[in-house]
């Protein structure tokens, strides 16, 4: 026998979709007329097509999946919002049923969806820890065993007794990290559960993990977090649009990833155009957006301290006579990294027949990497503003050569966000 | 540059802590495999079906002012009103045994089945949170519903014993065929609850449904009054109701020699309560496995 733990063949999930209604459940009703009308239309038009106009449509969210992975092995998956990694973890655990394909898996599967699944608040933190850990899979006997360590852990001695409704969230996310910490099963499978936890916890864990010897555990990790996942992870698979696109060293493609995330999502165009469908609801939108540099050229490279430029035109007619506009800037890990606001920060309101804005960015100071920017615009002035619009991923750029004290030395992400000015010297 | 280390040693942590592969059992998953596996999995998981049982007993009655009383009050207060209006005011005839004791020894198994019914009907829903993060056999979660409604019932046996007690009325030696008729009502807790907690889950409409079959089965079902008083033409018509079947065995089995065993009517009620059971589990198990797409 090979030490091949899981064996994906040929995976495929479909989802129908339904185009018409967007309830999120059917109601008998619905379907008591849906049949009479097909039934009806059968009897009265007998030659017709039936199935001609049904509203749904079906949906690959996961197409020709396979893979080998080994005993040990931790593997990272990426992909934009939708490309499927969750739908693969879900169905690797077995909540839901793939479509086609077929997986051997050997061993225990233990999966961390969420932390602090089925945590009743009305229970108290002994009762919780209890019921958790029956859900993912432990055993009584094991709870009983590492209850203490458990407690230990996430430090909540004093509050064993209380309903966990009443426990501040720290003190409820240290819990449950706690329970999946202790979760001993040969396959994990974990869906970006890095990104919480307060940093004393963090500390606590530093302390604790001598103790543990290692052992051959394998591992599959969801994230949108790259820099966790080229430390933690050897190999990497990259989905999209429910396909393996890339796989991998994971440093290998997780630049890929970077770059084509801010470059070939959009083509890397300097000029966005709104499509159809986000704007047909709006009455005042964004319907285009152009980055120049400060000399007016088209540009989506800058270097860490040059100043971006942009150019916004609005179509619709504002509900008020002025408007205003804002934006959100954020890195490729999805950090916040700045935001700006024409009305709360500036005090400046368009005329509402002023259909073209110019915003300068910058110089930025910022550490090299993939920028994205969303847009807002606002109905009306001060607090009692009104949002007409919100444009996700208007635009994005990169910061090329964030190399302010030597050159050669480029500092990106990893070390900060922002770059502030820094000098050292022997203090008297 | 150190947060991020240390959310790296925890990870660490996590992964390489001392695991035990424990068992070298193979998984396959594919369209339609899960069938092989599912009645092992449901023995695997049974303590989960013990915690989720213990937590719903546990949380129904916190922050209560008089807790698990509220078990034991209920049924009482119903049973007071029902001996009142159709003993006391309509007079029906209650045979030999006094009027509380007949409405209580059918409000047992009819309490358990509502209560079942309404627990059920929801138990999925309420659950959505683990049904789309977790896996595990869906049948778990219902049939713990079903647990907790049982749970009740041997509360308001106390009571029957009490009624019993006060009116120094004792049963003979038919009340060894207990345990048989609580399996059946069993059955026919469970069937029920299979069928609507699986329809709720596509169609909400159901739980617009379910109070309002609670409410009529009270009246339609033999509680208030023993189903002698139906006319002798409409009694099998009467017991395609499954419950009329078990509360006529309960009282049987319960009450003094003069309940008469109308035998046409138990079988057909018993094949009734089987169809349910045998029906529910065949459906839920149909459906199960789009719950965590559908929900």
């Amino acid at each position: 026998m090979s030490d091949t733990v899981i064996q994906a063949d040929n995976i495929g999930k479909k989802y129908r979709i339904a185009h018409q209604t967007h309830r999120d459940y059917i109601a008998l009703r619905d379907v008591i007329t849906e049949k009479a009308k097909t039934l009806s239309r059968r009897f009265l038009t007998p030659l017709n097509n039936r199935k001609s106009n049904s509203p749904l449509e079906d949906f690959w969210a996961l197409k020709n999946i396979s893979f080998d992975i080994k005993q040990g092995e931790c593997i990272g998956i990426i992909g934009h919002n939708g490309a499927g990694k969750s739908t693969l973890l879900k169905i690797l655990s077995r909540i839901t049923e793939p479509t086609t394909g077929r997986i051997r898996i050997k061993g225990l599967v233990g999966s961390l969806l969420e932390v602090g699944t089925g945590f009743h608040p009305e229970l108290t933190g002994r009762e919780n820890i209890f019921l958790n850990g029956a859900i993912l899979g432990m055993s009584k006997s094991e709870i009983k065993k590492k209850f203490d360590e458990i407690v230990d852990f996430a430090e909540v001695e004093k509050f064993l007794d209380t309903p966990v409704k009443r426990f501040s969230s720290g003190m409820y996310v240290r819990l449950a990290f706690a329970i999946a910490a202790h979760l001993d099963m040969g396959i994990l499978l974990v869906d970006e559960i890095l990104a919480v936890g307060d940093l004393s916890f963090q500390e606590k864990c530093l302390g604790k993990m001598e103790d543990f010897s290692k052992g051959g555990r394998t591992v599959l990790f969801v994230s949108h977090n790259m820099t966790a996942i080229r430390s933690l992870c050897k190999n990497v698979y990259c989905l999209y649009k429910g396909q393996i696109v890339n796989s991998g060293p994971a440093d290998e493609i997780a630049s890929d990833y970077l770059k084509t995330q801010h470059a070939g999502l959009k083509d890397s165009s300097c000029i966005e155009e709104r499509n159809h469908e986000a704007i047909k609801n709006l009455s005042f939108y964004f319907s285009r957006v152009e980055i120049q540099n400060t000399k007016g050229e088209p540009a989506d490279i800058f270097k860490y301290d040059e100043t971006l430029v942009m150019i916004v035109s609005l179509s619709g007619e504002p509900l008020l006579n002025t408007y205003g506009v804002s934006y959100h800037m954020y890195n490729n890990l999805g950090q916040l990294v700045s935001v700006g606001a024409s009305g709360a920060y500036h005090n400046i309101y368009f005329n509402k027949n002023t259909k073209k804005i110019k915003i300068k960015i910058g110089p930025f100071n910022l550490t090299s990497g993939g920028y994205i920017i969303s847009l807002l615009c606002w109905h009306g002035e001060g607090p009692t503003a009104i949002l007409a619009d919100n444009w996700e991923h208007a635009c994005s750029f990169t910061i090329r050569e964030s190399q302010p004290f030597r050159p050669g030395r480029d500092i990106s992400f990893k070390e900060g966000t922002c770059i502030i000015q820094q000098s050292f010297s022997a203090a008297e | 540059m150190r947060r991020i280390d240390k959310r790296l040693t925890f990870w660490k942590m996590i992964t390489t802590q001392s695991s035990q592969i424990r068992s070298n059992r193979e998984l396959i998953i594919e369209a339609g495999r899960s069938e092989r596996q599912y009645w092992k999995d449901l023995w695997n998981y049974r303590e989960l079906f013990y915690f989720l049982a213990w937590r719903d007993i546990l949380v129904r009655y916190k922050q209560t002012a008089i807790g698990i009383a509220w078990a034991i009050l209920r049924p009482f207060l119903t049973m007071l009103v029902l001996t009142i209006i159709f003993g006391k005011l309509a007079r029906f005839p209650s045979g030999s045994a006094p009027y509380p004791i007949l409405v209580f020894a059918a409000m047992l198994p009819w309490q358990f089945f509502a209560n079942s019914l309404t627990e059920c009907s929801n138990s999925l829903i309420g659950n959505a949170g683990l049904i789309s993060k977790v896996y595990f056999p869906r049948l778990v979660i219902p049939t713990s519903s079903v647990i907790v409604s049982f749970v009740d019932f041997l509360l308001s046996g106390v009571i029957l014993l009490g009624l019993m007690a006060w009116y120094n009325f004792w049963p003979t030696w038919r009340v060894l065929v207990l345990p048989f008729l609580i399996l059946i009502s069993f059955g026919a807790a469970m069937g029920a609850g299979l069928w609507i907690s699986a329809m709720n889950v596509k169609y909400r409409d159901f739980r617009y449904i379910v109070p309002f079959l609670v409410q009529f089965g009270l009246y339609i079902s033999p509680v208030g009054f023993a189903s002698s008083v139906v006319p002798e033409k409409w009694r099998l018509l009467y017991s395609i109701n499954p419950m009329v079947g078990v509360i006529d065995g309960f009282r049987w089995a319960l009450l003094s020699k003069d309940v008469v065993f109308y035998v046409p009517g138990f079988i057909l009620s018993m094949s009734l309560v089987a169809f349910l059971f045998f029906g529910g589990i065949w459906y839920f198990r149909k459906t199960e496995r789009t719950f965590a797409d559908v929900i």
